[in-house]
C-alpha cells in the first residue's frame, strides 16, 4: 500500500514537498504503517478524489437537469438566436448568448493584457524594488472589490461617460462596421461592460504575469544589459521570450474569468437576444448575465433551458482553463496562486 | 503642437560617448505643451470627463517625447523611452478604476449610511419607499460565509495534507490540477449546480444552507492552495524530529506540521472568505432573497449583501439605487475588513 507513495520522493513534481519517509532496509516495509495511519492516509486521499468527483458531479447534474427542457425545445439549440424557454413551444437557442459571451470575453481581454503586462512590467522591472510590494498589493485591491459593485458602479457611473466616447467613436470611425450602430444610439453596450470585465480581470492577468516575470534568471537580464542593451531591449530578448508562455496562459484564465462573469454584465447589459457586430449599441447578452436575468421569471422548462445554457459556459470555460494551466503547469514550481 | 517646444532644447552635439540627452526641463516643457494641446482640444471638442482628459494628454506627451527624444537621442533610446512611459501609463491606467470605484462607493454610499440603515430590514418597505436598511442582507451574508467556511475549511484541509504530506503519483498530479481548474469556476456554474442538484434532483427549499453550499465550492480551490502553499513551507526537519521521537505520521501531521502552518493557513482562509463574501450569481439563484428578517439559514429564502445590492440597483427608483451604494459600502468594508485581518493573521505567521 504505501510502498508506491515512498519510493520516488526526489523525483516528484513537488520538490518543496518533504520527502517521503525512508523505511528500514531490514524487515518488511508493510509491518510499520499502523492502522492509525492507514486510515489518516485514506481519509485525506478520499478527500481529495471527492473533488474529482465533485468536478464530475457538476458536469452530471447539469446534463441531468438541462435533458427535459433541451427535449422540449423546438428550436435548434445550437443555431437559434432567440430564447423563449417560457413560452409554450418553448423556443430557445444558446447562439446569441454564446456570441455575446465571446465577443465580451474577447475584447476584454484585448484591452486588459497589454495593460496587465504593463503593469507586470512595471512593478518587476521599473519600479524601485522597495515600492514593488506596496504597488502589487495596489493592484490585487482590485480584485478585492466585489463584481456586484462593479456592476453598479458601471451601470450608474460609467455607462453615462462613456456616451461621449461612444458617440465619438461612432461618429468618426462609424464607417468601421465594428463601430457603427443601429439607429445612432450608443448607451449600455458590449464595449462598455467589455471594459468593465477588463477592470475586473486586470489584476489575475497582472498577478501571474507579474509572478512570471519575476521568475526570469537575473543572469539572462544582466547579459543583455551588459551587451549595452536598453531596457525595453533586455525587457524584449531576455523577460518577454521567457515570460511568454506565462502571459499567454494568464491571458486565458483572464478570458475564462471574463467569460464566466455574470452579475456586472448583468447589470450593464439591456439583455437583447440578437448576433451584432455593432459593440456600440446598446444591445447584446452573455450566457451568465442571461442566468441572472431570466431566473427569477422561469418556468421549469425555463430553468432546464439556463443550467443548459449553463452547460455550454462550464464546457467552454474548463476548456479555455485547462489548456491555460496545462501551459503554466510546465513550469511546476510557479504556484498559480489567486 | 506639443513637439514644437522642444526645438530650442536641440543643441548640435560634439562626439562625446554619452551622447545626447533630454533634459528634464525639456520632458516638463513636452508634458506642459501635452497639456496645452489637451485643453485647447478641449475648447475646440469638448470632452466630457476628466479621464478622457488625462488619456488625452498621456497619449500627446507620449507622442511628443518620443519625436523629441528620437531626434536628439536616437532610434533605440526614443523607443526605450517610449516603452517606459507606455509602462508608467499603464500602471496609472490600472489606478483610474481603482480610485473612481471606491470614490463613488464612498462618496454615494457615506450619506445613506447610518445605525438605522444597518439595523433594519426591507420588510413591508416598497422600492419607491426612502427608508428600509440591510439587517436582514447583513444576518444573510454572515451566517452563508459561516457555514460555508465550516464546510469547506475541514475539506480543503484534508486535500491539502493528501497533495502535500502523501501525494506522490498520478492521483495526486490528477487532483492537484483540477483544484487549479476549479479555481477558474465561474460562480454562476456553482450556483446552477446547487440549483441542479440540490435545490431540484434532491426536491429542496432555497434557504440559506443552499447558498453556502454554492459558496462552498468556491472556496475549496482557494483553500486548498493557499493550505498547500503554507504547509510546503513548514520546515522537513520539524517533520524528520517527531518522525525520530517516533511519533506517528498523522500525529505528526496534525500535532506539529498543521499547528505549524496554521496562522498562514488562517489567513488563506479568511481572504476566500473575503472573496466569496461578495459573490451575487450562486446566491442568486439558491437562496431567492427575502425582505425579511430570517435568522434560520436551513429553512426558507434568505437574503445576503450582495443580492441586496443587485435587486436594488437594478431598480429604475434613486432611494432603490441610493440604497444599493450604501449596501455597497458596506460590503467593501466587510471584505476589506476580512482582508486586513488576514494580513495581520499573515504577521504572526512571519514571528514563528
Amino acid at each position: 500500500m504505501s510502498s508506491e507513495s515512498d519510493g520516488q520522493g526526489a523525483g516528484s513534481p513537488r520538490g518543496n514537498g518533504p520527502p517521503a519517509l525512508k523505511k528500514p532496509v531490514s524487515g518488511s516495509a508493510h509491518a510499520r504503517v499502523s492502522p492509525a495511519d492507514l486510515i489518516f492516509k485514506n481519509v485525506t486521499r478520499a478527500a481529495g478524489i471527492g473533488l474529482l468527483v465533485l468536478i464530475a458531479a457538476i458536469a452530471a447534474f447539469l446534463v441531468i437537469e438541462a435533458t427535459s427542457a433541451l427535449q422540449a425545445n423546438t428550436g435548434n439549440f445550437f443555431t437559434t438566436t432567440e430564447w423563449f424557454p417560457n413560452a409554450s413551444p418553448p423556443v430557445f437557442g444558446i447562439a446569441a448568448l454564446l456570441f455575446g459571451t465571446v465577443l465580451t470575453a474577447v475584447i476584454a481581454m484585448i484591452i486588459a493584457v497589454p495593460v496587465a503586462v504593463g503593469i507586470a512590467l512595471f512593478i518587476t522591472v521599473y519600479a524601485p524594488r522597495r515600492l514593488a510590494t506596496p504597488l502589487a498589493f495596489i493592484v490585487d485591491l482590485l480584485a478585492a472589490v466585489p463584481s456586484v459593485v462593479f456592476g453598479l458602479w458601471g451601470l450608474i457611473v460609467l455607462v453615462p461617460r462613456m456616451n461621449g466616447l461612444q458617440q465619438w467613436l461612432t461618429d468618426y470611425f462609424g464607417w468601421i462596421p465594428l463601430f457603427s450602430t443601429d439607429d445612432g444610439l450608443v448607451g449600455r453596450s458590449i464595449f462598455v461592460a467589455s471594459i468593465v470585465l477588463a477592470i475586473m480581470i486586470l489584476p489575475i492577468v497582472a498577478a501571474i504575469s507579474r509572478e512570471i516575470f519575476l521568475q526570469v534568471p537575473n543572469p539572462h537580464k544582466e547579459a543583455a544589459l551588459a551587451l549595452g542593451a536598453t531596457r525595453w531591449e533586455m525587457i524584449r530578448t531576455a523577460v518577454l521570450p521567457y515570460g511568454k508562455p506565462g502571459v499567454i496562459s494568464a491571458s486565458m484564465l483572464g478570458l475564462g474569468r471574463a467569460m464566466g462573469e455574470t452579475i456586472a454584465v448583468a447589470l450593464v447589459l439591456p439583455a437583447s437576444f440578437n448576433i451584432s457586430w455593432h459593440i456600440l449599441s446598446p444591445a447584446g447578452n452573455t450566457i451568465a448575465a442571461n442566468v441572472a436575468n431570466g431566473f427569477s421569471e422561469a418556468n421549469p422548462i425555463g430553468r432546464g433551458a439556463l443550467i443548459a445554457s449553463g452547460l455550454v459556459l462550464f464546457i467552454v470555460t474548463m476548456l479555455v482553463n485547462i489548456m491555460a494551466r496545462a501551459v503554466i503547469a510546465r513550469r511546476r514550481e510557479f504556484s498559480g496562486a489567486t | 503642437m506639443s513637439t514644437t517646444t522642444i526645438a530650442p532644447a536641440t543643441s548640435p552635439g560634439g562626439m562625446d560617448l554619452t551622447g545626447q540627452k533630454l533634459s528634464l526641463t525639456t520632458l516638463a516643457a513636452i508634458g506642459a505643451g501635452a497639456v496645452v494641446a489637451t485643453v485647447l482640444l478641449y475648447v475646440v471638442a469638448p470632452i466630457d470627463s476628466k479621464i478622457q482628459f488625462v488619456l488625452i494628454a498621456g497619449a500627446l506627451y507620449l507622442i511628443g517625447q518620443s519625436v523629441a527624444s528620437g531626434m536628439v537621442e536616437g532610434a533605440r533610446k526614443a523607443v526605450d523611452r517610449f516603452v517606459t512611459t507606455l509602462v508608467y501609463l499603464a500602471f496609472l491606467l490600472a489606478l483610474i478604476p481603482l480610485v473612481a470605484v471606491l470614490a463613488s462607493v464612498i462618496a454615494k454610499g457615506a450619506q445613506r449610511v447610518s445605525y438605522d440603515f444597518l439595523t433594519t430590514s426591507m420588510r413591508n418597505i416598497g422600492a419607491r419607499d426612502a427608508g428600509g436598511g440591510i439587517y436582514h442582507a447583513l444576518v444573510g451574508t454572515l451566517e452563508q460565509i459561516a457555514l460555508a467556511s465550516l464546510f469547506a475549511v475541514p475539506f480543503s484541509m484534508l486535500v491539502a495534507i493528501y497533495l502535500v504530506e502523501y501525494g506522490r503519483g498520478r492521483i495526486s498530479r490528477t487532483i492537484s490540477f483540477f483544484v487549479d481548474v476549479l479555481t477558474g469556476l465561474p460562480s454562476v456554474i456553482a450556483g446552477l449546480f446547487i440549483l441542479s442538484f440540490y435545490l431540484l434532483a434532491l426536491n429542496q427549499n432555497p434557504s440559506g444552507f443552499a447558498g453556502a453550499l454554492a459558496l462552498t465550492i468556491l472556496m475549496i480551490p482557494i483553500v486548498v492552495r493557499s493550505t498547500e502553499e503554507m504547509l510546503k513551507l513548514v520546515p522537513n526537519e520539524l517533520r524528520e524530529a517527531s518522525y525520530a521521537l517516533g511519533v506517528a505520521r498523522w500525529r505528526t501531521i496534525l500535532k506539529i506540521v498543521v499547528p505549524t502552518a496554521l496562522p498562514g493557513i488562517v489567513t488563506g482562509v479568511m481572504l476566500a472568505v473575503a472573496r466569496v463574501a461578495g459573490e451575487t450569481a450562486p446566491l442568486l439563484l439558491t437562496i431567492f432573497g427575502n425582505d425579511a428578517i430570517n435568522f434560520n439559514p436551513f429553512s426558507g429564502p434568505q437574503s445576503a449583501l450582495p443580492l441586496y445590492i443587485y435587486s436594488q440597483a437594478g431598480a429604475p427608483q434613486q432611494v432603490a439605487v441610493d440604497r444599493a451604494w450604501a449596501a455597497a459600502l458596506t460590503l467593501i468594508v466587510l471584505v476589506m475588513l476580512l482582508s486586513a485581518i488576514a494580513r495581520v493573521a499573515a504577521r504572526f505567521a512571519r514571528v514563528r
